[in-house]
C-alpha cells in the first residue's frame, strides 16, 4: 500500500445515494434461503385448519371421530379443546374509550362469525395425511342471516353479527378541526359555501396477496418455546402471544426468517399462530401449519373495505373552504390488532396537500360477517387519499375549472413548510409545484391533451383521458406519544445495536424486521458512511427476538426513517467510544482528532492515526484502553421521532377507454415522488414499481368478492386478479429531493407511497376519457364489463359482473348495496 | 406407491411416490429441494416453476410419476460449477426481487422464454413471464433483467444502457 498524505483522496465515495446491489439477492436467486415452511424438525407434525364453510351459524354439534380414527393422525381438536386457553386475538388499538370489542377467539367454539373461521384442528405425521382428514370432521350448524352490507348493518333493526352486542357499531370516532383548535366550524363553512360538491365513494375490500403463503413452525423445548413464523412483527408477536398464551415472554422465541411479502398482511397475530403454539404446548411435539393459497385468501385479513360520503365547500373562484367526510368501516367480523385504527390513521389525511380551512371526520367502525379488514399497504392513507383527490376532480367539473389549476390554487405553496393542516398535522417539507411540473414533462402532458382532443372529435371509439393524484401521506410511524394520544397500544421507537468484531467486521442488528425491502443493504450503506468501513465488512442481523431482542418491526413507510436512524444514532455512538480510545493510543486529545474515511488522524501530525477496525481489536485484546472506560466500542441506540415524516408526488395516469368493449389500458404512467433524501435508488425505484403496481391493481383488477350467503367468490388466484406483468404498464418515474427534518438521513420513507398515490390517478384518468359521454363515476375495480356499463346505460357500472357468473358479487356487498339498481345496471342486463 | 426414476439437478433418484403425489411436493418433502416454493393452489402463480426435460412447467401441475425417467432441474441447478446463471446474475443487477419468493419460479420461467426466444421486446417478456405472478416488484426491473440476460445468454453485449435507479 502506497503512503498517501491527503485522507481525504483515499476516503470512498459515499454510500448513501449508491445504487448498490442487493446483499439478500445471493440467496434468494439461488433457492438456498430459509422460508419458514422450508423447515424440518425432528418429529414434527402437521396441522391442518377445518374452517367453517358458513358465514353466521351457531355451532350445533362437534363429530371428530371419524377424523381421529384416520390414517395417521395424531390428534383432532375443536374449539371447545381450547376454550379456557385461547383468549383472544388482541387488539392493540382501541380508537374510542367506549369501542366495543367482543374478543376474537382463534378457534370458534359456540358460533362462527366469517366463511373461513377455524372450526377444527387436525394433528398428522404428514401434511397430506391432515388434509385428508379435514374432510372427516363433522360439523352442524344452525345458520344465522349473515350482516354483509354496511349501510344495511349500522340501520335500526338490522341483523346483527353479534348477538350480545347491541348494535354493528363497534365504535364512532370524530375529529373535528374546530373543536381540536385546528380549523374554523365545519358547519359553518359549509353554510357560507358558494359550491359544494357531495360524493359517495367505494373503497372495495383488497387481499394483500403477500407471495409466500403465511407457515409457522412450533417447537416447545422444556419451558421454553421457539416459533418460526412468516411474520413482519416478530417483535410484537413475541409480546402479544406471552400476554395471550400465558408462555412467560423470557421463554418465548420468535424467528421470521426470510418472509416472502406482508404489505400490512403479516403485521398481524394470527389464530394460526396462536393454535399453533395451543397444539405444540399440548401435546409436547414440534408442528408446522403451512396456509394453502385459498385458505390465505379467506382467512388472513383483508384490507380497505370503506364506504366514504364526502363533501367539500368552495367559493366559485375554486378556493376550497370546508371537508367533511363520514365514514363506514368494514371491520369485518372481529377486531385484529389494529383492525379499528387503519380508518382512523386515514383520518388525518382526508385534506391532502389542501389549505382547507375547517374539516371534520367521522367514522363507524362496523361488524360485518367477513373475515377481519386490517393493515393493507397504506393503512387508511389510500383510502383518504383516493377521497380527496377523487372529489378534488368533481369539484374542478362542477366549478368548470381544470383540475390542475385547482389543486394549484389551493396546494400549500413551497415556502409555506413547515406547515400545520387543519388535520394538525405539520407537513415537513416539500414543493408539490417542483413535483408536478417534472411529471407532466415525464408524462408528456401537451402532447397526450392534444390527441385526446383529436379524439374526442373525431369520434374515436377509443378515447382518451388525463388523470391526477397530487398526494402526501404520513410516513415514519411513528412518535410514540403522538401514537399515546391516539390510544395506539405501543410505541413507535426503533432499536438498533452495532457490535464491532475483533477483525473489524461489523454486525448491525436491528429491530425493524424485513420482507423484502432490502434492509441488509441499506442498513450496510448507512453503517459504511457512519464508521467508514467497507459496505462488504457490515452484516445485517435481523428478525430473531433472541438475536434482536427489541424491535417495533416494519410496516408503515417507517423502517428507514426510524430504524435507520436508530443505526445511525448507535453509529455515532460507536465513533464516540472509538475516539476515546484513539485518543489513549495516539496520546492526543480527543479535541484534536479527527474522523474521516474510518481512520482517527490527529489534526496536523500526519501519520499518525489509528483505524476504527484496529480500535475494534484493541478493545478485543483491551490490553491498553482509557481509565474509567469499559473494553468495548459497541452501542444501541433507540430513536423515537418527534413528527411523522410526510413524502409527497405527482402521479398522472393517461388512459384510454374502449367505449364499444369497456376495455381501459393504461397508456403512459408517470409519477414523481419526493421521499426525502434517498440511500439507494434502486430500492426506492422498486418500492415505487411495486407500490403502483398495487395501486393500480385496486383500480382496475382486484376486490374480494362476498356473494349473498357470505361466501367469498373471488377465493383463488383464479378469481382474485393480482396483476401479472401484462396487466401492467411501463412506469416513468421521477423523483424531487426535500430532506426531511425529523431525522438525520433526511429519508421520509417510501414504502407505501406508489401504493397510495396511484389508484386515484387511474380513476380520474378513465373518467377524463368518457365524462363527456355522461359518466361521472365507475365503481373500483373498473372491470370492462362496469366501464360498458356506465358508458352505455349510465350509473357507475354497477355489480362487479351479472348474477350467475362466477365473480357475482350478489346485491348485498358493500360495493354494491345501494347503488346498483335495474336502472344503474341498464335494465335486465 | 409406485416407484420413479429421475434426475435432479443432475443427481439420480429412485424413490417410491405417492400416485398422486404433485413434483413439487416430491422435489420440496421427499428430496429437500426447498429452492422451489409453493405459492397457490390453482397452478396461477407460478412460484413452482422447474425444467422438466428442458421446458419450464409448473411443479404443481405435474405429478411425480409423470417425472419417471425424465430430468427436473430447478433453481438450484442451474448454475454451472458454483457460478451463476446469466438470468440469475441479470435479477441481481436490475434489481428484480424484492421479497425474492417468486423468484425462483420467475427465473425458470424466464430462463425458458429466452430459450424460445432469443431477442424478447418488452411485451413479448410481459407476455411471455404472464404465468408468474410477483407481487413486489411491478415487473418492471423483472423485464429489464431478462432482457439484459437474452443479451448474455445469446452472446450480445449486455446492452446496458439502462442505469439503474435513474429513474425512467
Ligand atoms: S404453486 Fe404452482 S402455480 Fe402456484
Ligand atoms: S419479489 Fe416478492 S413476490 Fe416477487
Amino acid at each position: 500500500m502506497t503512503v498517501t498524505e491527503n485522507a481525504a483522496e483515499l476516503a470512498p465515495a459515499k454510500e448513501v445515494g449508491q445504487p448498490r446491489r442487493r446483499k439478500e439477492d445471493a440467496r434468494l436467486i439461488t433457492g438456498r434461503t430459509t422460508w419458514t415452511d422450508n423447515m424440518v424438525l425432528p418429529g414434527m407434525l402437521h396441522l391442518a385448519v377445518v374452517r367453517s364453510p358458513v358465514a353466521h351459524a351457531k355451532i350445533t354439534s362437534v363429530d371428530l371421530t371419524a377424523a381421529q380414527q384416520a390414517p395417521n393422525i395424531v390428534a383432532v381438536f375443536s374449539g371447545r379443546d381450547f376454550a379456557e386457553e385461547q383468549g383472544s386475538i388482541p387488539c392493540a388499538w382501541p380508537v374510542t374509550p367506549d369501542m366495543v370489542n367482543p374478543g376474537h377467539p382463534s378457534i370458534a367454539v359456540d358460533e362462527v362469525n366469517h366463511v373461513g373461521e377455524a372450526v377444527a384442528i387436525v394433528v398428522a405425521r404428514s401434511k397430506a395425511a391432515a388434509q385428508d382428514a379435514v374432510e372427516l370432521v363433522d360439523i352442524d350448524y344452525d345458520v344465522l342471516p349473515p350482516v354483509l352490507d354496511l349501510e344495511t348493518a349500522v340501520q335500526d333493526g338490522a341483523n346483527l353479527v353479534h348477538d350480545q352486542l347491541a348494535s354493528n357499531t363497534s365504535y364512532h370516532f370524530v375529529f373535528d378541526a374546530g373543536d381540536a383548535g385546528t380549523g374554523a366550524d365545519t358547519d359553518q363553512a359549509f353554510a357560507d359555501a358558494e359550491v359544494v360538491v357531495s360524493r359517495r365513494f367505494v373503497q372495495q375490500r383488497l387481499i394483500p396477496a403477500f407471495m409466500e403463503p403465511r407457515s409457522v413452525v412450533v417447537q416447545p423445548q422444556g419451558d421454553n418455546v421457539t416459533m418460526w413464523s412468516s411474520t413482519q412483527v416478530p417483535h410484537v408477536l413475541r409480546v402479544m402471544l406471552a400476554m395471550v398464551t400465558g408462555v412467560p415472554e423470557h421463554k418465548l422465541r420468535i424467528i421470521a426468517p426470510d418472509v416472502g411479502g406482508g404489505f400490512g398482511g403479516k403485521l398481524q397475530v394470527n389464530p394460526e399462530e396462536v393454535l399453533s403454539l395451543l397444539v405444540a404446548r399440548r401435546l409436547g411435539k414440534p408442528v408446522k401449519w403451512t396456509e394453502t393459497r385459498s385458505e390465505s385468501l379467506m382467512a388472513a385479513h383483508h384490507g380497505r373495505g370503506q364506504v366514504q360520503y364526502i363533501d367539500v365547500a368552495a367559493d366559485r373562484e375554486g378556493n376550497v373552504k370546508g371537508l367533511r367526510v363520514r365514514l363506514l368501516a368494514d371491520m369485518g367480523a372481529y377486531l385484529r390488532l389494529i383492525t379499528p385504527g387503519v380508518p382512523a390513521l386515514g383520518a388525518f389525511m382526508f385534506p391532502g396537500i389542501y389549505k382547507f380551512p375547517a374539516y371534520r371526520f367521522e367514522c363507524d367502525g362496523v361488524f360485518t360477517n367477513k373475515v377481519p379488514t386490517d393493515a393493507y399497504r397504506g393503512a387508511g392513507r389510500p383510502e383518504a387519499t383516493f377521497a380527496i383527490e377523487r372529489i378534488m376532480d368533481e369539484l374542478a367539473v362542477e366549478l368548470d375549472m381544470d383540475p390542475l389549476e385547482l389543486r394549484r390554487k389551493n396546494w400549500i405553496n413551497a415556502e409555506e413548510f413547515p406547515f400545520t393542516t387543519v388535520a394538525g398535522l405539520e407537513y415537513d417539507s416539500g414543493n408539490y409545484d417542483m413535483a408536478t411540473e417534472q411529471a407532466l414533462e415525464l408524462l408528456g402532458y401537451d402532447e397526450l391533451r392534444a390527441e385526446q382532443q383529436q379524439r374526442r372529435q373525431s369520434g374515436d371509439p377509443v378515447q382518451l383521458g388525463i388523470g391526477f393524484s397530487t398526494f402526501t401521506e404520513m410516513c415514519g410511524l411513528a412518535p410514540s406519544r403522538v401514537l399515546g394520544s391516539l390510544a395506539y397500544g405501543a410505541g413507535g421507537w426503533e432499536s438498533a445495536s452495532i457490535r464491532m468484531l475483533p477483525t473489524g467486521k461489523v454486525e448491525v442488528v436491528t429491530g425493524s424486521t424485513p420482507h423484502g425491502q432490502g434492509h441488509e443493504t441499506a442498513w450496510s450503506q448507512l453503517v459504511a458512511d457512519q464508521l467508514g468501513v467497507p459496505f462488504e465488512d457490515v452484516e445485517v442481523l435481523h428478525g430473531d427476538t433472541a438475536v434482536s431482542p427489541r424491535g417495533m418491526d416494519t410496516y408503515g413507510s417507517r423502517s428507514l426513517v426510524v430504524g435507520g436512524t436508530a443505526v445511525v444514532k448507535a453509529a455515532e455512538k460507536v465513533v464516540a467510544k472509538a475516539r476515546k480510545v484513539a485518543a489513549h493510543l495516539l496520546e492526543a486529545s480527543e479535541d484534536d482528532l479527527d474522523f474521516s474515511a474510518g481512520k482517527f488522524n490527529v489534526r496536523g501530525t500526519p501519520g499518525a492515526e489509528v483505524g476504527i477496525q484496529e480500535i475494534a481489536l484493541a478493545v478485543f485484546a483491551a490490553h491498553n484502553y482509557p481509565e474509567g472506560m469499559e473494553p468495548s466500542i459497541d452501542a444501541e441506540a433507540t430513536f423515537d421521532p418527534v413528527n411523522f415524516s410526510f413524502p409527497h408526488g405527482t402521479h398522472i395516469c393517461a388512459m384510454e377507454v374502449d367505449t364499444e368493449t369497456g376495455m381501459v389500458k393504461i397508456r403512459k404512467y408517470a409519477s414523481v415522488d419526493d421521499v426525502g433524501v434517498i440511500v439507494n435508488p434502486l430500492i426506492v425505484e422498486g418500492q415505487i414499481h411495486g407500490g403502483l403496481a398495487q395501486g393500480i391493481a385496486q383500480a382496475l383488477y382486484e376486490e374480494a368478492v362476498y356473494d349473498a350467503d357470505g361466501n367469498l367468490t373471488t377465493g383463488s388466484f383464479v378469481d382474485y386478479l393480482v396483476p401479472s406483468a401484462a396487466d401492467l404498464p411501463h412506469f416513468d418515474t421521477g423523483n424531487t429531493v426535500h430532506a426531511a427534518p425529523g431525522n438525520p438521513i433526511g429519508a421520509k420513507g417510501v414504502g407505501e407511497a406508489g401504493c397510495i398515490a396511484s389508484t386515484p390517478a387511474v380513476v380520474n384518468a378513465a373518467l377524463d376519457a368518457v365524462r363527456h359521454l355522461g359518466v361521472s363515476d365507475i365503481l373500483m375495480p373498473l372491470t370492462p364489463e362496469r366501464v360498458w356499463r356506465a358508458i352505455h346505460h349510465g350509473g357507475d357500472g354497477g355489480d362487479r359482473a351479472t348474477a350467475g357468473t362466477n365473480a357475482y358479487g350478489g346485491a348485498q356487498t358493500e360495493s354494491t348495496a345501494g347503488v346498483s339498481t335495474d336502472a344503474s345496471l341498464g335494465g335486465e342486463l | 406407491m409406485s416407484q420413479i426414476n429421475v434426475r435432479v439437478d443432475g443427481a439420480s433418484y429412485t424413490d417410491d411416490v405417492e400416485p398422486r403425489t404433485l413434483l413439487v411436493h416430491y422435489l420440496r418433502e421427499q428430496l429437500g429441494k426447498v429452492g422451489t416454493v409453493v405459492g397457490c393452489d390453482t397452478s396461477n402463480c407460478g412460484a413452482c416453476t422447474v425444467h422438466l426435460d428442458g421446458e419450464a412447467v409448473k411443479s404443481c401441475t405435474v405429478f411425480a410419476v409423470q417425472a419417471d425417467g425424465c430430468e427436473v432441474t430447478t433453481i438450484e441447478g442451474i448454475g454451472a460449477d458454483g457460478a451463476l446463471h446469466p438470468m440469475q446474475k441479470a435479477f441481481h443487477e436490475m434489481h428484480g426481487l424484492q421479497c425474492g419468493f417468486c423468484t425462483p419460479g420467475m427465473i425458470m420461467a424466464s430462463i425458458d422464454l429466452v430459450n424460445d426466444n432469443p431477442d424478447p421486446t418488452e411485451d413479448e417478456v410481459r407476455e411471455g413471464i404472464e404465468g408468474n405472478l410477483c407481487r413486489c416488484t411491478g415487473y418492471q426491473n423483472i423485464v429489464r433483467a431478462v432482457q439484459q440476460a437474452a443479451g448474455e445468454m445469446h452472446g450480445r453485449s449486455a446492452g446496458a444502457t439502462e442505469t439503474l435507479g435513474a429513474q425512467s
